[in-house]
């Protein structure tokens, strides 16, 4: 079995009395070790697929396994416990607490840890320097440049060391200077880190950075680059 | 969980400070119901107290029969020599009980104000009365002594002042003060000369100080025995229940009454701004969620959040009230008597323990609602944002 595997995944929202169809019967794997970008029209159901991969949203139907673990099957204090182990995520927007400093910020996933308070801080620190960032350790979100901040989101999505990245638009809202140095540091991730990255956006130079793309079209996955795509 | 629980709780409260401002709208919004609903039963606290207090069960006061207060009662000097002889009287004063129209202090209008002519013995009847100013008036003068209270509340009652009174021209002599009772509203002057400058010959009542509690029923024996005596025995417990029961009931009601509407009305206010203040983080908790962290911790963290907002906003409200209102006297007009009440707001507290209750439930349910919907909605949704 693949490290990430979707079979059969259908994913439905009620809308009022209406269901909007997502996903429809979409099947994907991937290997350790990949760096995707999902892209596709707006609505096509791209964070919907990427929230699935995340845990933080389950399947109307079908299987979904990462890392060994079939998400459908755990309950929700099992999810977020397997979140807090296996998944960093990074947002268009960042969401960092903005009454928080970067390094208490970065700190967040450790509290779900056994670290004490130095190792946490030494932890932070160090996923602060990967992302060239340590010297803003003590600034908060409102002090730093957008690129600045989507580092420091980065910083707390690997401080727990999770084996996955799933990055929804991680560039959408950053210049292009910034957006390079954010796709650089993710390739970084990947290549040195042995990150798996899973990577929406709708930037073709964005999806440029990956090693596969997959288009999403109508919630179903029209293949593209080298990536197999199960049928 | 609970580490959870508590290093999410410590995160929160650490960086109250940079909430400032939305937590400090819901602390003065709670502080603003729990200052109002302290003074209000602070009010209604101390005029009980005010009409109440210094009730001694060993005091009866003697009215005419079927009159059911001082104002509309007569008993004759023949009345009063033959009961001075009863079993069970220690002391006795016969009294005249009027009405005086004297300027307010503060406004200047004329309002009503009890004079009472007292006999000698009034105050062994009532030993806590106490000269505070001046000395006492001599038997036969035209001289009066003035409660504290209404010596605050009036104009022209100071010491040496002169007050004219019906034809006559009376010297306040000196203050007085009676343990607090609602006799520190009235001013008294000699009963013979009362009746002598209203032009009476009768008391309005009588005051009588038993040997002890247990002779209340010998006294009534005998009264009721003696067909002479049209007089009604009432102990001073009683009487003073029975003359200040309405207004006390009204007040009551009336204070309780606002502050509940106040507080239903506070409560939902309380919840609206802890439902803005916990959904402005929708997103933020969302965050954490998403990150691992688990709902019922996320909850808790909340709620203690809400909940220490809240007793900050209680003990600030109670606090306000306390320096505002603590001691601060008013008057009010006691319909039964026909006549002007002092009484301090008395801030005990059990009503500082009431507000604060109160100001707990607000922060607890005010915090709940969203803090639960914030914590259950689907993580997707939330990070929608919408
Ligand atoms: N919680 C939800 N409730 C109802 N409908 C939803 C919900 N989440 C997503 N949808 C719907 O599902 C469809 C796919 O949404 P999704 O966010 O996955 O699209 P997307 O490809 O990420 O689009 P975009 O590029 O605009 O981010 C949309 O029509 C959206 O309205
Ligand atoms: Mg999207």
């Amino acid at each position: 079995m693949a490290f990430i595997e979707l079979n059969n995944v259908v994913k439905n929202y009620a809308k009022g009395s209406e269901v909007v169809h997502v996903l429809q019967d979409l099947n994907l794997s991937l290997e350790a070790g990949d760096f995707l970008a999902l892209m596709g029209p707006s609505g096509s159901g791209k964070s919907t697929l990427l929230n699935l991969i995340g845990g933080i949203d389950q399947p109307t139907a079908g299987r979904v396994v990462v890392a060994g673990s079939e998400l459908g099957s755990m309950s929700s204090s099992q999810l977020a416990k397997w979140r807090s182990e296996s998944i960093g995520f990074v947002f268009q927007f960042y969401n960092l607490l903005p009454f928080l400093t970067a390094q208490r910020n970065v700190e967040l996933p450790l509290l779900l840890t056994n670290l004490n308070g130095s190792q946490r801080k030494e932890n932070a620190m160090t996923a602060l320097r990967t992302v060239s960032l340590d010297d803003r350790a003590k600034h908060k979100p409102g002090e730093l440049s957008g690129g600045q901040q989507q580092r420091v989101a980065i910083a707390r999505a690997i401080v727990a060391d999770p084996q996955i990245l799933v990055c929804d638009e991680p560039t959408g809202d950053l210049d292009r200077q910034s957006a390079q140095e954010i796709l650089a540091l993710l390739e970084i991730l990947n290549e040195q880190f042995k990150k798996t990255i899973i990577m929406v956006t709708h930037d073709p130079l964005a999806a440029e950075h990956a090693k596969n793309i997959l288009h999403l079209d109508k919630g179903v996955l029209v293949e593209s680059g080298q990536t197999e795509v199960a049928t | 969980m609970i580490k959870q629980i508590f290093k999410i709780s410590l995160m929160n409260l650490r960086n109250l400070p940079s909430r400032f401002g939305i937590s400090s709208v819901v602390v003065v919004g709670i502080g603003g119901v729990v200052g109002v609903l302290v003074a209000i039963l602070a009010m209604a606290s101390g005029f009980e107290s005010a009409l109440s207090s210094g009730a001694s069960n060993d005091r009866v006061i003697l009215l005419r029969d079927g009159s059911t207060d001082e104002m509309a009662s007569s008993i004759s000097q023949a009345e009063v020599a033959l009961i001075e002889t009863l079993p069970g009287v220690a002391a006795l004063s016969p009294e005249l009980y009027t009405v005086v129209d004297v300027p307010k202090m503060d406004t200047g209008t004329y309002a009503n104000l009890i004079a009472r002519g007292v006999g000698t013995g009034a105050f062994e009847v009532r030993p806590e009365v106490e000269i505070v100013a001046g000395r006492n008036f001599e038997p036969g003068r035209t001289e009066i002594i003035a409660g504290a209270k209404a010596a605050t509340e009036f104009r022209g009652l100071d010491v040496g002042a002169e007050v004219p009174l019906r034809d006559s021209m009376w010297r306040v002599v000196g203050h007085f003060e009676a343990a607090g009772s609602a006799y520190e509203s009235e001013i008294w002057l000699d009963f013979p000369a009362a009746l002598n400058a209203f032009r009476r010959n009768s008391a309005t009542s009588l005051r009588v100080r038993l040997d002890s509690p247990a002779s209340f029923e010998e006294l009534t024996q005998a009264i009721e025995s003696d067909p002479r005596l049209q007089v009604q025995v009432i102990s001073e417990p009683s009487f003073m229940e029975r003359q200040s029961a309405t207004l006390r009931q009204t007040i009551k009601s009336f204070g309780y009454a606002v502050a509940v509407i106040m507080a239903i009305g506070a409560l939902f206010a309380a919840l609206n701004t802890m439902y803005t203040a916990v959904s402005t983080r929708t997103i933020e908790i969302a965050t954490l969620r998403a990150i691992g962290f688990s709902s019922v911790p996320i909850v808790v963290s909340v709620m203690i959040e809400a909940v220490i907002l809240a007793i900050l906003g209680g003990a600030l409200g109670a606090l306000f009230s306390y320096v505002i209102f603590n001691g601060f006297t008013v008057a009010t007009l006691n319909p039964a008597a026909f006549s002007q009440v002092a009484f301090d707001f008395n801030v005990s507290t059990e009503i500082v323990y009431l507000g604060m209750t109160w100001a707990i439930v607000i922060g607890f349910f005010g915090g709940l609602l969203p803090a639960i919907s914030a914590a259950y909605i689907p993580i997707t949704t939330a990070l929608r944002g919408e």
